[in-house]
């Protein structure tokens, strides 16, 4: 305990390049970076999947390939791999944004296609094109989902980021890395209690965020949204 | 991109022209040459998974009834769960590490706490879901409390549970490779010593064979489900 405090106390632990501050900063940049581009892809693939009723089956699986492979194995292979990939920023923020798009892709898809059929039946009775349709009735009913997808999506990639540390990435963990091969249990440690309080915060933060997102305005009520529809989290 | 020539045919006699020596992703002789190793790795790493699917699914079973019957107990464990199934699987071993020590128990230890998470839930719900009839039913045919849980509840909750339960077993297979920093074997290892010597077809094997390990394991309990619910047969997934 004492060594983690020693730690904690030397100004050098937090500076410089691979002091906490800035591996906890390269964190949430790439996490940030990556649940960027996973949402970039993934949001408008679900949107249209889910608007034209195709695709349920990669929609809906996709999230237990996801689980099957491992991280740590996917990360590997693109750092084996040759240019543009291999042991670079773009290889690694690539590889995180796949890891992240089945929560994405499955809620999104989810959410629209058990939109209440009939306030769908209802906007195109009242002549509503296809867009419209979309935007107006499907996507604000599943607005909740597509907002608790987004929260499963980065907290799994705040645990992606961290796996970054035993490839050769930055990051959190990278310090939990260094305590390794210093064999200094309480550099170990602390790297381990950032990233768990960093996750954390995401998933108390997002989660706040997403109440009030859903909370629902007066005069209408929370009908047609599905419960337990969500995509069951992955654990990284 | 400058592309590197074909090398002469110079050397053709002195060193074997493999797969091995061209570092292919995909390579047969790998798995010929070092089975020993392979599999050695793949117990280890079977070991881990089904340690842990035994444990937690004992450990889930009394917590899950507990939390069915008490609000509170119900309360503490699903909040402590979402606390438990968020923080990365690096840093809950790396946590563990001081106390777990160095070998195959920090993981064991931690991927438990994960698919406990999974499994009480997947078993609360299933629990909670069990039509109030067929509760009713039982108890006016005089079935004890305990005979009603056995032979009424946990039957019903089988098929929600075993949700929880693919979904924890792929996970383990998963997350257990990064277990290698811990000591505690597996296919990680494989896949580090692949890392660390620029070894294609060592990172690529032990990574199709976790993906299969998975698949596996996941087709298996389907099975298995099948025949705890002989009733739901014809009843899509």
């Amino acid at each position: 305990m004492s060594e983690i405090f020693d730690y904690l106390a030397d100004p050098a632990s937090w500076s410089g390049s691979g002091g906490l501050l800035n591996r906890t900063v390269e964190h949430v940049g790439l996490s940030a970076l990556a649940l960027l581009v996973a949402t970039v892809v993934a949001l408008p693939v679900g949107l249209w999947l889910g608007h034209v009723g195709r695709g349920g089956v990669v929609a809906l699986n996709v999230g237990g390939v996801g689980r099957a492979v491992p991280t740590f194995a996917l990360l590997v292979i693109f750092v084996l791999l040759p240019q543009p990939l291999g042991a670079n920023t773009q290889s690694f923020v690539l590889a995180l944004a796949l890891f992240t798009i089945p929560p994405l892709l499955t809620n999104t898809w989810t959410g629209i296609r058990e939109a209440d059929r009939a306030a769908v039946d209802a906007g195109r009775g009242l002549g509503m094109s296809g867009w419209q349709l979309l935007w107006r009735v499907e996507l604000p009913i599943a607005r909740p989902l597509v907002l608790s997808g987004l929260r499963l999506a980065a907290v799994q990639v705040v645990a992606t980021t961290t796996v970054l540390g035993l490839v050769g990435g930055g990051a959190l963990g990278r310090v939990i890395n260094v305590g390794f091969t210093r064999q200094d249990q309480a550099v170990v440690v602390v790297g381990a209690v950032f990233v768990a309080v960093l996750a954390l915060a995401t998933e108390l933060g997002l989660g706040a965020l997403e109440r009030r997102a859903s909370r629902p305005r007066s005069g209408r009520s929370g009908a047609g949204v599905p419960r337990g529809a969500e995509s069951a989290p992955t654990r990284h | 991109m400058i592309e590197v020539a074909a090398s002469p045919v110079l050397h053709s006699g002195s060193v074997a022209d493999n797969c091995l020596v061209r570092n292919d992703w995909v390579c047969p002789l790998y798995l010929t040459t070092r089975s020993e190793q392979v599999l050695a790795a793949l117990q280890e790493h079977v070991t881990i998974l089904l340690i842990t699917l035994v444990v937690s699914v004992l450990l889930s079973l009394p917590l899950a009834v507990l939390a069915h019957r008490a609000a509170w107990v119900k309360a503490f464990v699903l909040g402590t769960s979402t606390v438990i199934y968020t923080i990365p699987s690096l840093a809950m071993f790396s946590l563990l590490l001081p106390i777990t020590g160095f070998g195959p128990s920090t993981v064991v230890v931690a991927l438990v706490l994960y698919s406990l998470t999974v499994l009480v839930r997947g078993l609360v719900s299933g629990l909670d879901a069990v039509p109030r009839d067929a509760v009713d039913a039982a108890t006016g045919m005089g079935y004890s409390r305990g005979r009603l849980l056995r032979e009424v509840e946990l039957p019903l909750a089988v098929p929600t549970a075993f949700a929880g339960l693919r979904i924890a077993a792929v996970s383990t297979v998963a997350l257990t490779t990064i277990g290698y920093l811990f000591d505690s074997g597996g296919l990680g290892n494989l896949i580090n010593q692949g890392l660390t010597s620029n070894f294609r077809a060592e990172v690529l094997t032990a990574t199709v064979l976790a993906v299969v390990l998975a698949v596996l394991v996941d087709v298996l309990l389907v099975l298995l489900r099948r025949v705890l619910t002989p009733w739901r047969r014809g009843v899509a997934a």
